[in-house]
């Protein structure tokens, strides 16, 4: 009988984040990308009070290396943004280089998990067990698109182009 | 019935324009089955104690707040970090974006974090949050209630909830406690006060206890 889950609300931002918590590596490190992204509601308004995790395999592809945290926690500032500075993750047991993504919010009261996949992974997202099970407009929400200095990928809670959450 | 509170729940105004449609199933993978270590990070001494951030003691009824995390096979949860937030006595947050009229504390962060040990028991000292109003719908007001963030072994055990305390007069009239559908596990997300833990002369104690799925659990919609 498990213990029901409630809303982080408003004010989560004095309790969760960390000084270094986007920084799953530190600056400088070799192969450092940034993922970032706003988190948008149904009506595309920028979600100012949101907080984005993140969990990812080393470029190895394994979870268990100490020295990677592989572990990312970022709130979102007035305009919905949100960045988390790591390493691209490596290809584990099957499946495509991903970041599995936790959203909080005040107006959540679960919160939502999805997937970043990779715009540069073509080959492997198209063999991708969980890419593949979506439909075409579902599939095109989990794919972060490249930047100069990292990946981009909007959250959007509600709407059209819905982001493809997974209940875990 | 699921213990967990719909996404959708037009009694929660916030979740109108917030709340997914699909949510989609999973086989779960290493992604889902594995989760943060984060037990090396650097917890300061007094993490555990809130009532230890100013230069003196907060106002407010002090209190022991302790309990166990488990998962829903009954096994502890060791070394899984907790982390708390919460109002001051008066029921104001040191948040900017707090605006009730009441006073803010300068010995009162509302923010405290520590590991729970080999047994999966954690221990908080901190004081009673008060109840506050908000702007769901006329009058509306929260019971008094402590944030709570719970990691687990696994990212399907990750949970955020909030602990209420026995009996409080404002749960029938509240949308995000009545939210979760189910009584029994409503009694769940209460506290219960605990005479053996209570230190004389000094402080009242309440135990609250976790449980965070299993890996196999049911999926939460």
């Amino acid at each position: 009988m498990i213990t029901p889950a409630q809303t982080v609300g408003p004010y989560f931002s004095i309790g969760l984040p960390w000084p270094d918590g986007p920084d799953v590596v530190p600056a400088g490190t070799d192969g450092a990308v940034w993922l970032r992204g706003r988190v948008l509601d149904g009506e595309r308004e920028p979600i100012p009070d949101a907080l984005i995790e993140t969990w990812q395999a080393g470029p190895d592809g394994r979870f268990d290396t100490p020295e990677f945290r592989g572990f990312g926690r970022c709130p979102t500032d007035d305009d919905g943004n949100w960045a988390i500075r790591t390493l691209k993750p490596g290809a584990a047991g099957g499946q495509a280089p991903h970041v599995a993504v936790s959203v909080f919010a005040r107006g959540l009261l679960h919160h939502v998990v999805t997937r970043i996949y990779f715009a540069d992974e073509a080959e492997a997202n198209a063999a991708d067990p969980v890419l593949t099970g979506l439909d075409e407009a579902a599939r095109a929400t989990l794919v972060a698109a490249r930047e100069d200095d990292g990946y981009r990928f909007d959250v959007r809670l509600q709407g059209p182009d819905e982001t493809a959450f997974f209940a875990i | 019935m699921s213990s967990h509170p719909p996404l959708d729940w037009p009694d929660y105004k916030s979740t109108r324009l917030r709340h997914p449609h699909h949510i989609r199933p999973l086989t779960l993978t290493e992604t889902e089955l594995t989760s943060p270590r984060l037990g090396d990070r650097l917890l300061g001494p007094h993490d555990h104690d809130l009532t230890a951030h100013g230069a003196a003691e907060p106002l407010g009824e002090r209190i022991i707040v302790h309990g166990q995390v488990r998962d829903d096979g009954g096994r502890p949860v060791p070394e899984t970090l907790v982390e708390v937030w919460q109002a001051n006595s008066c029921g104001r947050y040191r948040h900017a974006g707090d605006q009730h009229p009441a006073p803010l504390d300068p010995n009162f962060e509302g923010v405290g974090r520590c590991l729970t040990d080999r047994e999966g028991r954690y221990r908080f000292i901190t004081i009673k949050p008060g109840a506050y109003p908000w702007g769901n719908h006329p009058n509306a007001w929260r019971p008094q209630h402590i944030h709570f963030s719970v990691f687990g072994r696994t990212l399907t055990q990750r949970l955020v909830t909030q602990m209420y305390f026995p009996g409080d007069p404002l749960f029938e009239y509240d949308p995000i406690f009545n939210a979760v559908r189910d009584p029994e596990a409503r009694e769940r997300m209460v506290c219960a006060f605990d005479l053996s833990t209570t230190k004389p002369d000094w402080a009242l104690a309440y135990r609250f206890d976790i449980v965070l799925c299993g890996h196999d659990a049911t999926p939460f919609e």
